[in-house]
């Protein structure tokens, strides 16, 4: 099997605070993976020990066999980028320029036309070209969630991590932004990784689910072997149903284990 | 290229991009091309506005010029079979008016572009290199250097050198306050408050014990105001400026990026803290110094950088140069008017800035509140 990204080892902690304890993984090009886990469960800390946003403290995290806590920040900029959850900007910036930032690892002082077009071509494929020249600050938290996707998408990386980018979008929104994205793991044959608390959208759109607990991975494969009664019952101590529906496990939470 | 009437006329009429597909552009586009020429245009003409009001300027005072005049006298040092002025006229406007013009212009620009990265780097509205204490760290460098003796080293780079030393002091102070969890932009200022008495008060103890050897230097120092400048000073003020100026540029992307936060940032390719370290040491710099040759001027540095943006948004490639500029305009007219309001009584430029800038202080703290600037 081909290997995009390998993660090693990682261990990270907040001022000896064990946050992430030996976590490891291998994640195959062109597939859309998803992190579940309770709230707490370590999945931003992972995503930015992988952007190096925090510096691991043990273990390593490899592109394509380059070790990705060797490269400096520009260079980690081409090969990963990021979406954060939210984003609050202290001064007002239009739409346009806040996505245009995206393409600071590929772009000259002056600018280019091409960038400039790039950035229309994200606005028109995420169906927001009529908020370019809106403030960032005075949209709605979806569309600002649309715009950080944009701008992770002009940055053009092969790897792509999303911290719940659905977490402020409605059902319409939400099935909008994730055929977006799986259409982008496919024609652009990168790799897209989120943090997701839909279980059933995971299901629906994953070609792999890592579920984490307490800083380690507890399962990991796809949607069916992962999105199991017993395995929700032990990580997130729901009872829940699980039906299949074209052949994706669905899951309807019935009721919480008490003690 | 679009032409004029297009930028004015393009009516904004969503989601077209059917025209898109037959070569035209969108309405939304054009909105977009709109504002990148008002944005070019408004630097463009703050620095037509400048030259113009340079000119207006210099013909205040007891001695009649009239503009014509003033030109003429500027135009023929560099062109002299062209343009011919009596020679009083020539002496007055090169030895008297025009320096301290310049003066104003220089200790405004550098003050306004140094505002206008420092609030970037810190993503505090309320920075400036007054309101941070970062003056007043320059200042008391300059004592200290009369105190020990400039004598022995010779020269104004000794004085420049510890007053940039100082500076560089309290920006770092103030980096590794602003790095600690909840510290808000107003604990920033607070402290700058803070720092900005301490270093003045040792100023002011220092002069106690100074002889009157040193007393004169320190007043010579950093104490004056615009009065203080000449053409022997610019020389090197201008190389720092020089030197500074394309630095502090060659960052306005990673200015930009910085402004949504260190995590964006680093995701996006910026090392935020290398970068924040690197602007506060040029920063330091300018402000040592612009405080020794021209003293400590209030507000500019706050007032230049809300203006820009207020007109043309966030893009720092825009934005440093455009609040250079209008820090320039801000402190020249000011000086202007300290000059001329109650002539022959001059108003040292201090004074001015800060009768125009503690209002507009008072309104940002107020507008703080709501977390949101200029908008
Ligand atoms: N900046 C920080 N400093 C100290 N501890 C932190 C910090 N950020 C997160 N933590 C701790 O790290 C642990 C994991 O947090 P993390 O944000 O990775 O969880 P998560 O799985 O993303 O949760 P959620 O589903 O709520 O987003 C939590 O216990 C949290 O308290
Ligand atoms: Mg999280």
């Amino acid at each position: 099997m081909m290997i995009k990204l390998q993660a090693k080892e990682i261990i990270f902690g907040y001022d000896s605070n064990p946050i992430l304890e030996n976590v490891n993984f291998e994640i195959a090009p062109s597939r859309l993976v998803t992190i579940v886990g309770p709230n707490g469960s370590g999945k931003s800390t992972l995503i930015k020990c992988i952007d190096r946003i925090v510096s691991p403290q043990g273990g390593s995290i490899l592109i394509d066999r380059k070790d990705v806590t060797k490269m400096n920040r520009m260079d980690v900029a081409r090969y990963l980028s990021y979406v954060p959850q939210s984003s609050v900007r202290i001064f007002p910036t239009n739409v346009f320029d806040t996505i245009l930032m995206g393409r600071r690892p590929h772009i000259g002082w002056l600018g280019s036309e091409g960038d400039e077009e790039k950035v229309w071509e994200v606005l028109r494929l995420l169906n927001i070209e009529r908020l370019a020249m809106s403030n960032f600050n005075e949209l709605s938290g979806g569309q600002q969630q649309k715009v950080l996707i944009a701008r992770a998408l002009v940055q053009e990386a092969e790897v792509m991590l999303l911290d719940e980018p659905t977490s402020n979008l409605d059902i319409w929104h939400q099935l909008d932004v994730m055929n977006i994205i799986r259409d982008v793991v496919k024609k652009r044959e990168i790799t897209a990784i989120m943090a997701l608390h839909d279980l059933n959208l995971a299901s629906t759109y994953s070609d792999r689910i890592i579920m984490m607990k307490k800083g380690r991975i507890v399962a990991a494969g796809n949607p069916t072997s992962v999105i199991t009664a017993e395995n929700i019952a032990s990580v997130y101590r729901v009872v829940a149903a699980v039906r299949s529906i074209s052949d994706r496990p669905m899951i309807m939470p019935l009721r919480q284990i008490k003690g | 290229m679009m032409g004029y009437r297009a930028f004015f006329h393009g009516k904004p009429d969503a989601g077209s991009s059917r025209s898109k597909r037959a070569g035209k552009k969108s309405g939304i586009e054009l909105a977009h091309e709109r504002f990148k020429f008002i944005r070019l245009f408004f630097v463009l003409s703050i620095a037509a506005l400048l030259v113009l009001l340079t000119g207006f300027i210099i013909t205040l005072g007891p001695l009649n010029i009239s503009v014509a005049d003033a030109y003429s006298a500027l135009l023929a040092r560099f062109w002299p079979d062209y343009f011919h002025v009596e020679t009083l006229t020539s002496r007055v406007v090169w030895n008297i008016r025009f320096p301290r013009i310049v003066g104003g212009i220089m200790a405004g620009f550098g003050l306004g572009i140094c505002g206008c990265v420092m609030q970037a780097v810190l993503k505090n509205p309320l920075a400036s290199p007054f309101t941070l204490g970062i003056t007043a760290g320059a200042q008391f460098g300059i004592s200290i250097a009369a105190v020990i003796g400039v004598s022995i080293f010779g020269g104004p780079y000794f004085i420049i050198g510890n007053a940039f030393v100082c500076a560089l002091f309290c920006s770092l102070f103030i980096i590794a306050l602003a790095a600690i969890k909840g510290a808000t932009s107003e604990n920033l200022v607070l402290a700058g408050i803070a720092v900005n008495y301490f270093f003045t008060a040792i100023s002011q103890l220092l002069k106690y014990f100074a002889s009157d050897e040193q007393l004169r230097l320190m007043t010579n120092w950093g104490m004056g105001d615009l009065a203080a400048f000449s053409w022997a000073n610019s020389r090197l003020l201008l190389v720092i400026f020089v030197i500074c100026f394309p630095l502090l540029m060659s960052k306005s992307w990673d200015l930009n990026i910085m402004t949504a936060g260190d995590e964006a940032a680093k995701s996006i390719g910026v090392d935020a803290e290398k970068t924040r370290i690197f602007i506060m040491i040029v920063t330091s710099l300018l402000v040592a110094t612009i405080v020794c040759f021209m003293g400590t001027i209030a507000f500019v540095g706050l007032v230049a950088p809300h203006m820009a943006r207020m007109v043309i948004g966030g893009d720092h490639r825009f934005l440093i140069p455009a609040s250079g500029v209008l820090g320039g305009l801000v402190l020249m007219s000011a000086d202007a008017v300290g000059m001329n309001m109650i002539a022959p009584t001059i108003i040292p430029t201090g004074i001015m800035t800060s009768i125009v800038g503690v209002p507009f202080f008072m309104y940002l703290m107020m507008k703080g509140k709501r977390k949101e600037f200029w908008t």
